[in-house]
């Protein structure tokens, strides 16, 4: 370091570009797009991978089938509220259900290490087989692999999964018109709190359970009425606002959201402010958002509403012409750009 | 939340831009201290409520920020030791020193954690007694009290495997530095409300009669920042130069003693390097002779980390309140939180995250509010 003279201006050299993986690469944030951007996309392009959605559409003789894969490296695999079994399972559900799929069938693929608990693994398949029951699925075909201690992290989930989507249902950001209102299933930030809680054995006095659950069923209640779904997208690692960002891009349209409209629970928000966390950026297991006309909407919350999975749903702001901007209105009535996650969410110093 | 819902209220935010507006005849410029209030200002978007008169200048006060590459430097060398576990508040990971972060220390087999609190450092040191734990003590007057009473209640129980790597920083040496500069454009200062709540304020009075400049004690929230700007400003067009309170919910005149006779015990004022300011003379803390036998620096015998750093980056414009981080050809391009070329892009207390996050980084601010770039 080179402080010659008092005021003389100084700033460190650029870092080499991505030599490695890094953990930001998996935090959904800017730099998982990158990966996606740079490195996947350009290699298997095509119509269904290209139309980023939660999960792909397949047509077969006028079937049309939602194909959709995820993986789960949760730590700890136990926490308030779940553990890494029913994840894997509400995980694929919800990500079909954005399909406007109903969920049919599941796959399973198991990295076990060397060493892990039998006794862990038993609750962890009951919980897969609860949560498969409780969204009307089957886990059909699977896989287990065992690996030397030291390679894992105990257990690993890997689960895909194909539903089938009714009628002439269309659900994409393409969809998205200036008017349509944005609708958040429920308050924010439960899934996120509850892990970094159990990870780092933080106590704020007060339990906060994972909201992690199966949106299928909210979001097939919708369907059944008849709503239009333009769009949905389900929150998970970046938040409220990594999600809203990439459909807002996707859609080449500009969203504009109220922070006072955002709910977000007490002890949540108490968590956030004593972690320096901003409640958008946290994760989330068993929230979406929708994109509906601006006349469907109050059809939309009341049906919400009367489902345990969107009793806290509200409108969140508006869909306005734009080329993929997402503004806040604060709650002062000062207005802050969003943006995606940038690396991971570290807590603050002071 | 009670306490902090009142703070941030819409209504009474209003009203109080509103009596700003009412009293300002003239421009201002006022520098909040602290990075958190930098935060805040611009998350909230306090600044657009404010009239054209009154320019906010962000200061030197991220901590984050402020730490010389050279120190990073030395944490690196530190942590890729095999014997060492090296621990840190969550955003120093990220900042890089003149070569890597500490992130990539920790990815090329470095044992690097993130802890919340020196006294977590000190508990895995006591679970880990054949490993040597070290903490990367940064951070204002705000984090050198549990810096102290960690390696305080270190040396009570005898535990003799935990070092500190030293890089505190004062607050006041750095508004007198800023102050002193010929070209500082500061008329006014929110001074940061914790570090009062700590230290209190009876250094600010010299500087005020010094500098003629008022200083108004201000807090976080977005009412808080709005009443001390209008306290600051009622000062400035009266003609009036003093140090002011706005944060009395928090912070007494003789701050917290217990805290203030603990740092006084452990610590030593030491001269101290300011990432893009340069060093500061009695502006930092360093561990007294008595727990010496913590000190990182003197256990390893660390190479010499004080090579040059490339001038890409404006941080030490942006530092003094001198530029805008929109001002900057790098921001928003080759500089990102993804990509730092410097240090206020890493934390969100830094004044170009906070704008990279919060504005829409592609499109400049308008040309009536945004200083000149210094040459």
């Amino acid at each position: 370091m080179s402080n010659k003279d008092s005021f003389t201006l100084n700033c460190p050299t650029p870092l080499a570009a991505d030599a490695a993986i890094s953990l930001a690469h998996g935090s959904g944030g800017a730099l998982t797009h990158q990966l996606l951007e740079q490195l996947i996309l350009p290699a298997f392009h095509n119509p269904m991978l290209d139309a980023r959605h939660d999960g792909a559409v397949l047509e077969f003789d006028g079937i049309r089938l939602a194909f959709s894969t995820d993986s789960y490296v949760v730590q700890p695999l136990f926490f308030p509220g779940g553990n890494i079994g029913d994840l894997a399972i509400n995980g694929t559900v919800s990500d079909l259900a954005m399909c406007g799929a109903t969920p049919r069938y599941l796959s399973a693929g198991l990295i076990l290490e060397e060493g892990f608990p039998m006794e862990q693994l038993e609750r962890i398949i009951s919980s897969m087989q609860v949560a498969a029951k409780q969204a009307d699925v089957e886990l059909v075909t699977g896989d287990t692999k065992v690996v030397e201690k030291g390679c894992g992290d105990g257990v690993f989930i890997n689960t895909s999964g194909i539903g089938i989507i009714e009628g002439n249902t269309s659900i994409s950001p393409a969809r998205i018109e200036k008017g349509d209102l944005i609708i958040l299933s429920g308050d924010l930030g439960r899934h996120g709190i509850a892990v970094m809680a159990a990870r780092e054995g933080l106590d704020f006095g007060v339990t906060i359970a994972s909201d992690t659950a199966p949106l299928s069923l909210p979001v097939l209640s919708l369907l059944a009425a008849g709503i239009d779904l333009h769009c949905l997208r389900d929150l998970t690692r970046g938040g409220l606002a990594t999600a809203l960002v990439e459909v807002a891009g996707t859609a080449q349209a500009d969203f504009t959201i109220e922070e006072r409209a955002i709910p977000v629970s007490e002890p949540v928000r108490g968590a956030c402010e004593v972690l320096g966390l901003d409640p958008l950026y946290v994760a989330n297991e068993g929230r979406f958002i929708a994109w509906v006309k601006a006349a469907e909407a109050e059809q939309v919350l009341e049906i919400l509403h009367g489902h345990p999975l969107g009793a806290g749903a509200c409108i969140i702001g508006q869909v306005t012409e734009g080329r993929g901007t997402v503004t806040m209105e604060t709650h002062i009535g000062g207005k802050r750009a969003i943006d995606m996650l940038s690396g991971e969410q570290l807590p603050r110093i002071c | 939340m009670r306490y902090v819902d009142e703070y941030r209220d819409g209504d009474a935010s209003r009203h109080c831009a509103e009596a700003i507006r009412q009293l300002v005849t003239q421009p201002w410029r006022i520098m909040e201290i602290c990075g958190g209030q930098t935060h805040a200002i611009v998350r909230y978007g306090i600044d657009q409520l404010l009239p054209a008169e009154v320019e906010l200048l962000h200061g030197p006060g991220c901590p984050v920020c402020v730490t010389p590459s050279g120190s990073i430097d030395k944490a690196i060398e530190i942590a890729a030791r095999p014997e060492v576990i090296f621990t840190s508040f969550g955003d120093m990971l990220r900042v890089p020193g003149s070569s890597t972060n500490l992130m990539n220390a920790r990815a090329q087999g470095g044992d690097v954690r993130i802890v919340y609190s020196p006294l977590d450092a000190l508990q895995i040191a006591r679970e880990n007694p054949e490993r040597t734990v070290v903490f990367f003590a940064v951070g204002f007057e705000t984090t050198a009290p549990a810096t102290a009473m960690a390696v305080y209640q270190a040396r009570q129980l005898g535990i003799g495997n935990f070092l500190l790597l030293v890089s505190h920083v004062l607050v006041p040496p750095a508004m007198g530095a800023i102050l002193s500069s010929p070209d500082t454009q500061v008329q006014g200062f929110l001074a940061a409300g914790h570090v009062c709540t700590v230290m209190g304020y009876d250094e600010y009075p010299p500087i005020a009669a010094k500098y003629q400049i008022p200083i108004v004690v201000t807090g976080f929230e977005p009412l808080d920042i709005l009443q001390g700007l209008l306290m600051c400003l009622r000062q400035l067009e009266e003609g009036r130069a003093e140090v002011e309170n706005q944060y009395a919910r928090s912070v007494r005149a003789e701050g917290n003693q217990s805290a203030r006779k603990m740092l006084r015990e452990v610590f030593e004022v030491v001269p101290r390097h300011w990432r893009g300011i340069g060093e500061i003379p009695q502006s930092g803390l360093g561990l007294a002779p008595a727990f010496a036998d913590f000190d990182a620096e003197g256990r390893f015998g660390l190479a010499d980390h004080s090579s040059g750093d490339s001038a890409e980056c404006i941080s030490g414009l942006i530092l003094q309140g001198r530029a805008k981080p929109a001002a900057c050809p790098a921001f928003g391009k080759r500089c990102t939180p993804e990509h730092p070329l410097g240090a206020p892009m890493v934390s969100s207390e830094g004044a170009c995250a906070a704008y990279y996050r919060h504005r829409a980084h592609a499109s400049p601010e308008p040309a009536a509010r945004e200083p000149e770039t210094p040459a």
